[in-house]
């Protein structure tokens, strides 16, 4: 019960396929969501920005501003579908509707409701990605077959920012305090992670700190897959962090969300 | 899958042995060194003023929270180690509402099944029956929101039987019901034990308690004031009869000291514990305040409140 090495069984899959039968209940919302936000941004941004920016520089290629920017609206709703998902959402039902009291009478341990939740919200980060990659392909916005890369991507950039909005919720003392690292953390990753410009305009000591951020190794690699620029070196850098820094923080979670709720 | 068989002590009759168990919080001692067994079949009372250690007690029994010292065998698993085959047979019904809102009645009771890992069509099946015992039936296509207190508690217990435990622990059941729910459910209740289903329960009324027990523990302060059958402690603690006298006259106060009866003083109100003497009612009643005194019948709340005391808690 309070061992300090994880719990884990399959039996996760029990929370997740919790979670999916819930969220099937309001499948139109989620559905929209993936769906009309791609449109949006490229209505917005295509024909808004197309005169000021006619076309921009990113590692040797010309792009127009929309090339460039669609594959980071991918990789911001990945970050933000799971970091919402496993912060406010499990938030809920962890304070408020009581859910993981109720399954820890059943023979669940605390590491796999976590583990659960927070595969549920890798999940979700890759159902959204599907739907906007599909859209955006039919803007010829994807580049094939790498752009298939980007589903397994979804899912690992999923684990990575669901743990990181469960450490949050492991701390936080009431919901409106989730302001304080959408405002710290993911806002300034939304806006400096190499998303509405390269990072390559950045001083060189911004360059440093934004990619040492999670958000900077998921645009690069979504950017690349979807351009078909992918190279093994990118592969290895940034997927590196990324695998390093899911191996960390999922099991840092499970540890801090343990503390929080066996007492 | 429940495993049957799998008692260490197959011969023991105990569900639940709680053996000098304890819960410390930081510095606070919740639970304080504390023993007692609950027998198969048996319907067990967990009472307690507020802040007893009732719910701590509860916690520990099904593996929520860990012990701080002593040992606790459920179905004769150490809970410590053995928490997922004890909670394969258990159900638990919580004092605050754990229910999915989000969710419908049934699909509460078909989702919950799966943590258990029941198969879907076994899971539709008892969840028919459930809501049929529960009288939910016309109800379980509405979402939990729509549904009254008395509705959602049902549910809750529906919902704690979906595993068809062997055990059943139920945290202030009751509490916030109005008087046609709380006999409905006590029906409900003895014809769960009826058919073989150990009770465990927390409650802070004590006609329930003295009606559906057949034994129960009270506790104070994390340790154990009381542990018996509810008539017995209610002969042996407070007598079958007690004069009631309200308001108290001197003459009365007088009395009682001089005959050295037990009483107990409450300024407008006094009880003596009469042990069954009914001359001393007629001699009260002849003498002192013949309006102001009634022979009313010791009740397990009398009891209660001897052993607890009459000062708020919390």
């Amino acid at each position: 019960m309070s061992q300090s090495a994880p719990q884990l069984s399959w039996r996760l899959l029990r929370v997740w396929r919790r979670d999916w039968l819930v969220t099937r209940k309001s499948w139109l919302i989620g559905f929209m969501t993936p769906l009309l936000e791609p449109i949006l941004y490229i209505t917005s941004l295509g024909f808004g920005f197309r005169i000021l920016i006619p076309e921009i520089q990113y590692e040797g290629h010309t792009l127009t501003y929309v090339v460039f920017m669609a594959p980071a609206i991918i990789a911001t709703n990945i970050m933000y579908t799971a970091f919402m998902e496993n912060s406010f959402s499990s938030f809920v039902r962890m304070y408020y509707q009581k859910t993981y009291d109720a399954i820890r009478a059943t023979p669940l341990s605390v590491d796999e409701i976590i583990a659960g939740e927070i595969m549920w919200g890798a999940t979700k980060s890759l159902m959204a990605a599907t739907i906007m990659v599909t859209v955006l392909s039919l803007f010829g916005l994807v580049h094939y077959p790498t752009g298939l890369g980007l589903l397994p991507l979804a899912f690992l950039g999923g684990l990575l920012f669901g743990a990181i909005g469960m450490l949050f919720t492991a701390f936080v003392k009431s919901i409106d305090m989730f302001n304080l690292p959408i405002f710290l953390l993911i806002t300034p990753m939304y806006l400096f992670s190499g998303t509405f410009f390269p990072l390559e305009n950045l001083p060189d000591w911004a360059q440093s700190v934004a990619w040492a951020l999670p958000l900077t190794h998921l645009v690069s690699l979504a950017r690349n897959l979807c351009l078909g620029t992918i190279s093994w070196m990118n592969i290895l850098v940034s997927g590196g962090y990324l695998l390093a820094a899911t191996a960390l923080l999922v099991p840092l979670a499970l540890r801090l969300m343990r503390r929080r709720l066996i007492k | 899958m429940p495993i049957i068989t799998a008692d260490l002590h197959p011969m023991s009759d105990n569900v639940i042995e709680v053996r000098e168990v304890q819960k410390r919080y930081g510095t606070f001692t919740a639970v304080d060194g504390i023993s007692f067994d609950v027998k198969r079949g048996e319907l067990f009372g967990l009472l307690g003023p507020n802040g007893a250690g009732k719910t701590s007690t509860i916690r520990m029994i099904y593996g929520f929270s860990p012990l701080s010292g002593g040992s606790l065998r459920v179905f004769g698993h150490d809970i410590t180690t053995g928490w997922r085959d004890v909670r394969a047979r258990l159900g638990v019904c919580h004092q605050e509402d754990s229910l999915d809102e989000e969710m419908s009645v049934r699909d509460n009771l078909e989702i919950f099944a799966g943590f258990f890992g029941i198969p879907r069509n076994v899971a539709r099946e008892r969840a028919n029956r459930l809501l049929e015992f529960f009288g939910l039936e016309n109800k379980e296509k509405a979402s939990v929101r729509e549904l009254s207190g008395g509705m959602m508690r049902r549910l809750a217990i529906a919902r704690a039987l979906i595993n068809e435990p062997d055990l059943l622990i139920l945290d202030e059941p009751t509490t916030g019901l109005d008087p046609q729910t709380r006999h409905q459910l006590w029906e409900k209740l003895a014809r769960l034990k009826k058919q073989g289903v150990t009770i465990i329960l927390t409650t802070h009324y004590m006609e329930e308690a003295a009606q559906l027990c057949d034994r129960l523990i009270i506790v104070d302060h994390g340790k154990i004031l009381v542990e018996g059958r509810p008539r017995d402690l209610v002969a042996q603690f407070v007598g079958k009869q007690i004069i009631e006298s309200s308001p108290v006259c001197e003459g009365l106060r007088r009395f009682v000291t001089e005959r050295a009866l037990e009483h107990e003083d409450l300024g407008h109100r006094m009880l003596i514990y009469c042990k069954d003497d009914e001359d001393i009612y007629h001699e009260i009643t002849k003498t002192y305040c013949q309006d102001n005194c009634i022979l009313r019948m010791g009740t397990l709340e009398d009891v209660f409140l001897k052993l607890t005391g009459r000062e708020l808690r919390e």
